[in-house]
C-alpha cells in the first residue's frame, strides 16, 4: 500500500505544527462514513451503510471502514470529520445535504484528504459531489402509476419543497400523464424526512380522497402499510426495495444503491487515481436501482416499464424531454429538447397539469 | 380548491387511530401527574414499549402478548425514574429528560436485528350489526381493538380519580404530600405505582407505533409522540375526558392540515403546526381550573 | 430496609466524591455493557473518558470540549438562577432558536453591508432580546395569571421549532442557496461571523461569554443581594416574603436572565459554529443544558465542570464510534446511565442512608 504523509501544505503544516501531529504511514486504506440517521433507519442512512458494507465486502482487509452514526449537521459533523481524518481516514463520505459546508471546512484544512459529499453543490480539488438521478426512477414509477390507477388520482408524499422531490413529483408526473392524460396529482407536504406516524396519516389521507396509487418521497414504510390496510392501492419502495410488501401494495421500488459508486472511488484512492467530480448517476449506472416489478403490475404495463427503464439507462430517452411547459403554461422545453443537468438541479417550479402551489 | 374530495367521515375515523397511541400515553401520564410527580420521559418509555413489544409480537406471533410486554417494558423503564426520584430524591425534570435519552440508547440497541421485519397483522374488528350503520358504524365501531382500549383506559382513569377511594388518595397525594402523609398514607408508594402505571400506558402508546400504525420497527420511530402526549395533558387541565378531546384536537390539526393539502388548498403548514401548542397555553391562562396538581414535580421526603 | 436520614449539613466529602463514585460506576456498568456488545470495555472507557483529554490527538480535542461545553454551560448558568428560587424554566431550547432567529434576521437584514462594529454587537444584543422575549412569556403569565412556567416555557418550544422551520423555508431563505432551505452562511459573511478568537481552535466568542458568565453567577449568587434573595426565595419563600424579596420581580429576573444567556448561546451557534439557520437548527442545548444545571447542583464551578464532563462523553463518544465501531446508541444509553448514577449519587450530600428500620 501507499505511503502517504498527512497534511502537506501549507495550511495543513501550520495545523499540524499546532497539534504536534507526526506524518504517518499506513498500510490499509481508511475510508469514513458520516451518517445523518442510525443505520437501522431501514432508508437513506440504511442504504448508505450497505455502500460502507460492500466496500468492506470488496475490498476485505486492505480497507477499513470507520463510521459515525446519529451525527447532527453542523458544528457536529465538523468535529466528526476533523475526528475522522486524526484518526487516518483517507476518503470520507458525508451522506447529507446539511453536511455540505463542513465538508468543504475540513477539506480546506486537509487537502491530502479525499472528501465525498452527497447531493451537495459545492466542490473543492479534494471535494467531490455524487448523487443519484432518482427522478429517473420516477419516470418508470408515473408510467406504471399512470396505467395502474382506476381513480385516477395519483397520491403523492413529499418530504420538503427542494429540488430533489419537486424533480421526482415532475417527473412522476409527466410520464402518468403520458399514459393516462386524465390522471391528477394530489401532493401533501409531510414536512420530515422519517416520521412514521405522520407518514402514515398522510397516506391516509390521500386514500380517503380516492388515491389508489401512492408514491412516496419519504423514508418509512408507514405509507406502505396504511396502503396495505387499505386493500386496493398501490405503493412503490422508497429508497430500500420494501420488499416485505411485496407483491401487494408495493409493486416495485427506488433503491439507493451506493455501492458500485462507494467501490469505485475507494479503488481510485487506492490507486491514486482519485480526482474531484461531480457525479450525478442514474439507473444506468445503477445508482438508482428499480425493484422488482411484481405481479399484480399487468404484464403488459411491466413489459412496457420495463422498456421505458431500458432505454432511460441506455441514454436513449431522457425524461425530461420536450415539449413540456411549466405549471403556468409558459414554455420550458421545445420538442425533442432535454432539460439541462442545471436547470434540473435547481429545479422550482411544477410542470404544466400539476394542481397547486410549492410551498415557499 | 375542492373540499368535496375531503370526506369527514373517514377523516374522524382516521382521526381516532391517529390519536389513539397519544392518548395511551397521555392518559398514563395524567395519573403520574396527578399523584404529583412530573416524568419528562414519556418518550424514552414509549420508544421502549415500542421496542419490547414489537420483539415480544415477533417472536410469539401475538400481538396481544406483545402489547403485554409493552406494557412491562414501559413499566420496567419508569421505575428506574421511580427509584431515583423516590428512593434517592434526585430532580424529577432532570431525571425525565435523562430517562428519554437512555430510552432511545436502550430501544436502538434491543432493535439491533428487528429492522425491516413486517410484525404479524393486528386485524380490524368490526363490530357486528352496530358498524353497519351509517356514518358512526364507520367512525366509531369499525377500529382495531386498541382504538377502543384507549377510550377504555381514559373511562377507567375518570372513574378512577372521581369516583374511587384509591383515585381520591392519588389526588390527595398529588395535591399536598405532607397533607398525605400527615394522614397516614404512603406517598411514596403511591407515587411508584403511579409512575409504573404511566410508564405501562407509554409502553402501550409506543407498540401502538410500532405493531399498527407502521407496522414495523426502525430506531427513534415515536419520533416525538411522547412529548405531544405531555403537551397533551396540560392541555386537558389534569382531566381524563378534555384529555381525550385534546388528544383529537392535536391530531385532528394534523390529519385536517394533511387533508387541505390533499384536496389542494394553501394552507402555511407551520402555523397550523404550532396552534395546538399555542392553544395549550390559552387554556392553561384562561381555565382556573387549569391549575396543577398541588406537589407536581416537587420532591418528598418524609423527615422526621 | 434502606432509610434515608437527612444531614443537618450537606457533607463536604460527599459534594466532591459523589461524582467521580458516579463516574466510576458508570465506567463499570456501561463496560459491561460495552463488553456485552462485544466490544473491548477497557478500550472503550479509555477512548471515552482519557482520549480527547490525552489521547494522540487531544492538542484538537480539547479546545472542542470547550466549544461543545459553551453553549452547555451559558444556558445551564441562566437557568441556575431561577432553578435554584424554584422557578422552572424547561424551555430554554424554544429561546435558544429565538435568539438564534433573532440574531440571525439581524445580520440578514443588513446582507451584505460590510460594517462588523456595528453589525455583530447588534446580532449580540438581539440574541440576548430574542431570548429574553421568549422566556418573558412565561414571566409574565406566571406572575399574571399564576399560569404554570414548566409548561408554558415547555409549550413554546415546539411554537418556536415551528417558527424556525418556517424561517429556514421562507423568509430567511438563502436566495442563492440552489432552492434548499436554510439561511445565508452568517460565519462565512464577515460583518456577522462569530470569529475564532484563539487561531485554529475553533474557539470562539460564544466560549468567552460562557466562561464570562461563570465568574459573574459566581459573583452575584456569592456577594451580590439579588443572589442573597434567590438562595433565601429557594430555600423558603416564605422567609424570602418577610426578607422583603418582591416574588413577582424575582421570577421575571430569573426567567429573563435564563432567556438572555439561552438567545445568546443561540446567537454564537447560529453565528458561528453551526453558520445558518437551518430546519433543525437545534439539537437540544436547552435540554441537555437543564440536566448540566442539575448535575452541576446549580453552582457556577459545578456547572462549568458538569458542561465539560458532558462534552466529553459526546466527543468521546464518537471517537469510540469510529475507533472501535460502538453504535451510536451505545454511546446514547452510556450518557442516560452516566446522566443516572450522578443523580443518584447527588443524594449522599444531603442524606445519609442508614440500613435496618429506624423506628
Amino acid at each position: 500500500m501507499k505511503r502517504r504523509t498527512l497534511l502537506a501544505s501549507g495550511a495543513g503544516a501550520a495545523t499540524l505544527a499546532m497539534m504536534g501531529l507526526p506524518a504517518r504511514a499506513q498500510d490499509k486504506t481508511k475510508v469514513g462514513f458520516v451518517f445523518v440517521g442510525p443505520i437501522g433507519d431501514g432508508g437513506w442512512t440504511f442504504e448508505h451503510n450497505n455502500g460502507r458494507l460492500a466496500v468492506e465486502a470488496a475490498f476485505g482487509d486492505a480497507v477499513e471502514t470507520v463510521y459515525a452514526e446519529n451525527v447532527p449537521e453542523g458544528p457536529d459533523a465538523e468535529r466528526v470529520l476533523t475526528q475522522m481524518v486524526l484518526g487516518g481516514a483517507d476518503l470520507i463520505f458525508t451522506t447529507s445535504f446539511g453536511y455540505m459546508e463542513s465538508t468543504m471546512n475540513v477539506a480546506a484544512k486537509f487537502p491530502d484528504v479525499k472528501f465525498e459529499h452527497a447531493t451537495g453543490y459545492l466542490r473543492a480539488d479534494n471535494v467531490s459531489t455524487y448523487s443519484a438521478r432518482f427522478y429517473e426512477g420516477r419516470a418508470v414509477q408515473g408510467h406504471i402509476a399512470g396505467n395502474l390507477t382506476k381513480s385516477n388520482k395519483i397520491g403523492y408524499i413529499g418530504s420538503f419543497p427542494i429540488p430533489e422531490v419537486i424533480r421526482g413529483i415532475n417527473s412522476a408526473f409527466i410520464h402518468a400523464r403520458k399514459v393516462n392524460p386524465d390522471v391528477e396529482f394530489k401532493i401533501v407536504w409531510a414536512f420530515t424526512w422519517f416520521d412514521p406516524a405522520k407518514e402514515a396519516d398522510a397516506a391516509k389521507v390521500l386514500i380517503e380522497q380516492g388515491c389508489d396509487v401512492i408514491l412516496q418521497h419519504t423514508d418509512s414504510t408507514a405509507p406502505q402499510a396504511a396502503a396495505q390496510a387499505a386493500g386496493n392501492v398501490y405503493t412503490f419502495g422508497q429508497a430500500s426495495d420494501m420488499g416485505e410488501y411485496a407483491p401487494m401494495p408495493r409493486v416495485s421500488s427506488i433503491i439507493d444503491n451506493w455501492a458500485p459508486y462507494y467501490v469505485e472511488r475507494t479503488q481510485a484512492v487506492m490507486d491514486g487515481t482519485w480526482t474531484s467530480v461531480d457525479t450525478w448517476d442514474g439507473i444506468g449506472r445503477g445508482m438508482v436501482g428499480i425493484g422488482e416489478i411484481s405481479d399484480a403490475v399487468p404484464a403488459d404495463v411491466k413489459a412496457s416499464a420495463e422498456a421505458l427503464r431500458d432505454s432511460i439507462a441506455s441514454g436513449a430517452y431522457h425524461p425530461f424531454t420536450g415539449p413540456l411547459n411549466k405549471q403556468d403554461g409558459s414554455a420550458w422545453l421545445a420538442e425533442g429538447e432535454t432539460a439541462d443537468d442545471g436547470t434540473l438541479a435547481g429545479l422550482n417550479f411544477y410542470v404544466e397539469g400539476i394542481d397547486g402551489d410549492i410551498p415557499s | 380548491m375542492d373540499f368535496s374530495s375531503i370526506n369527514p367521515i373517514l377523516l374522524l375515523a382516521s382521526l381516532m387511530v391517529a390519536a389513539t397511541p397519544i392518548i395511551l400515553a397521555a392518559a398514563g401520564e395524567l395519573i403520574v401527574e396527578r399523584a404529583g410527580v412530573l416524568n419528562l420521559g414519556v418518550e424514552g418509555m414509549m420508544i421502549t414499549g415500542a421496542i419490547t413489544g414489537f420483539i415480544a409480537t415477533v417472536t410469539t406471533g401475538s400481538p396481544w402478548i406483545g402489547f403485554v410486554a409493552a406494557a412491562a417494558g414501559g413499566a420496567g423503564l419508569s421505575l428506574l425514574f421511580a427509584f431515583l426520584t423516590q428512593f434517592l430524591l434526585s430532580n424529577q425534570v432532570a431525571t425525565g429528560l435523562a430517562l428519554t435519552l437512555f430510552g432511545l440508547g436502550l430501544s436502538a440497541l434491543l432493535g439491533q436485528g428487528y429492522n425491516g421485519i413486517k410484525a404479524p397483522e393486528f386485524p380490524r374488528i368490526d363490530i357486528p350489526v352496530i358498524s353497519d350503520i351509517p356514518v358512526l358504524g364507520p367512525i366509531l365501531f369499525s377500529h382495531d381493538p386498541m382504538v377502543y382500549v384507549g377510550i377504555g383506559l381514559i373511562a377507567g382513569t375518570w372513574y378512577f380519580l372521581k369516583y374511587s377511594r384509591a383515585g381520591l388518595i392519588l389526588r390527595a397525594v398529588g395535591e399536598n404530600h405532607e397533607a398525605a402523609h400527615a394522614l397516614g398514607y404512603h406517598v411514596i408508594r403511591i407515587r411508584i405505582m403511579a409512575i409504573a402505571f404511566g410508564g405501562a400506558c407509554a409502553g402501550l402508546g409506543g407498540a401502538y407505533i410500532s405493531l399498527v400504525r407502521v407496522p414495523q420497527w426502525t430506531d427513534g420511530m415515536t419520533a416525538g409522540a411522547g412529548w405531544i402526549a405531555l403537551a397533551i395533558v396540560v392541555f386537558a387541565s389534569w382531566r381524563p375526558w378534555r384529555l381525550l378531546i385534546g388528544a383529537y384536537l392535536f391530531g385532528g390539526v394534523t390529519v385536517l392540515q394533511l387533508n387541505l393539502q390533499a384536496a389542494g388548498i394553501a394552507i402555511p403548514v407551520e402555523y397550523l403546526a404550532m396552534s395546538p401548542y399555542i392553544a395549550t397555553i390559552l387554556v392553561l391562562v384562561l381555565m382556573s381550573a387549569g391549575r396543577a396538581p398541588g406537589s407536581l414535580g416537587k420532591i418528598f421526603h418524609a423527615s422526621r | 430496609m434502606l432509610t434515608l436520614e437527612k444531614r443537618p449539613q450537606p457533607s463536604k466529602a460527599w459534594v466532591y466524591a459523589a461524582p467521580i463514585l458516579a463516574v466510576v460506576i458508570t465506567m463499570i456498568v456501561g463496560g459491561g455493557v460495552f463488553a456485552l456488545l462485544g466490544k473491548p470495555p477497557l478500550e472503550a472507557i479509555r477512548t471515552i473518558f482519557y482520549d480527547p483529554i490525552f489521547g494522540d490527538f487531544a492538542s484538537y480535542s480539547r479546545p472542542q470540549l470547550l466549544i461543545k461545553a459553551g453553549p452547555l454551560i451559558l444556558i445551564a448558568i441562566g437557568l441556575s438562577f431561577g432553578f435554584r428560587a424554584g422557578i422552572w424554566n424547561i424551555g430554554a431550547e424554544g429561546q435558544y432558536i429565538m435568539g438564534a432567529l433573532a440574531a440571525a434576521g439581524t445580520g440578514l437584514a443588513f446582507y451584505p453591508m460590510e460594517a462588523r462594529w456595528l453589525i455583530f454587537p447588534l446580532m449580540i444584543l438581539a440574541g440576548f432580546a430574542g431570548g429574553m422575549v421568549w422566556a418573558a412569556i412565561p414571566a409574565f403569565l406566571r406572575i399574571r395569571f399564576k399560569t404554570n412556567e414548566i409548561l408554558v416555557s415547555l409549550m413554546l418550544v415546539y411554537v418556536a421549532e415551528a417558527i424556525q422551520a418556517s424561517m429556514a423555508l421562507n423568509l430567511m431563505r438563502n436566495p442563492d442557496g440552489h432552492g434548499f432551505p436554510g439561511s445565508r452562511n452568517l460565519s462565512q459573511y464577515p460583518s456577522s461571523a462569530n470569529l475564532e478568537l484563539v487561531a485554529n481552535s475553533g474557539v470562539h466568542w460564544g466560549v468567552m461569554a460562557a466562561l464570562t458568565a461563570v465568574i459573574f453567577a459566581y459573583f452575584i449568587l456569592a456577594r451580590h443581594r439579588f443572589g442573597f434573595d434567590v438562595r433565601l426565595a429557594g430555600q423558603s419563600p416564605r422567609a424570602a416574603g418577610f426578607a422583603g424579596v418582591d416574588a413577582g420581580r424575582l421570577i421575571f429576573v430569573c426567567l429573563l436572565i435564563s432567556g438572555a444567556l439561552a438567545g445568546a448561546a443561540g446567537m454564537f451557534e447560529v453565528s458561528g459554529p453551526a453558520g445558518r439557520v437551518s430546519i433543525d437548527f437545534n439539537v437540544g442545548y436547552g435540554f441537555t443544558a437543564i440536566i448540566v444545571a442539575f448535575l452541576g447542583r446549580l453552582h457556577p464551578v459545578g456547572i462549568l465542570i458538569a458542561g465539560l464532563l458532558m462534552a466529553l462523553t459526546y466527543i468521546g463518544g464518537e471517537l469510540a464510534q469510529l475507533s472501535l465501531g460502538l453504535p451510536g446508541a451505545a454511546i446514547q444509553l452510556f450518557q442516560g446511565m452516566l446522566l443516572f448514577f450522578l443523580l443518584a449519587v447527588d443524594v449522599m450530600t444531603s442524606y445519609r442512608i442508614r440500613f435496618g428500620k429506624t423506628e
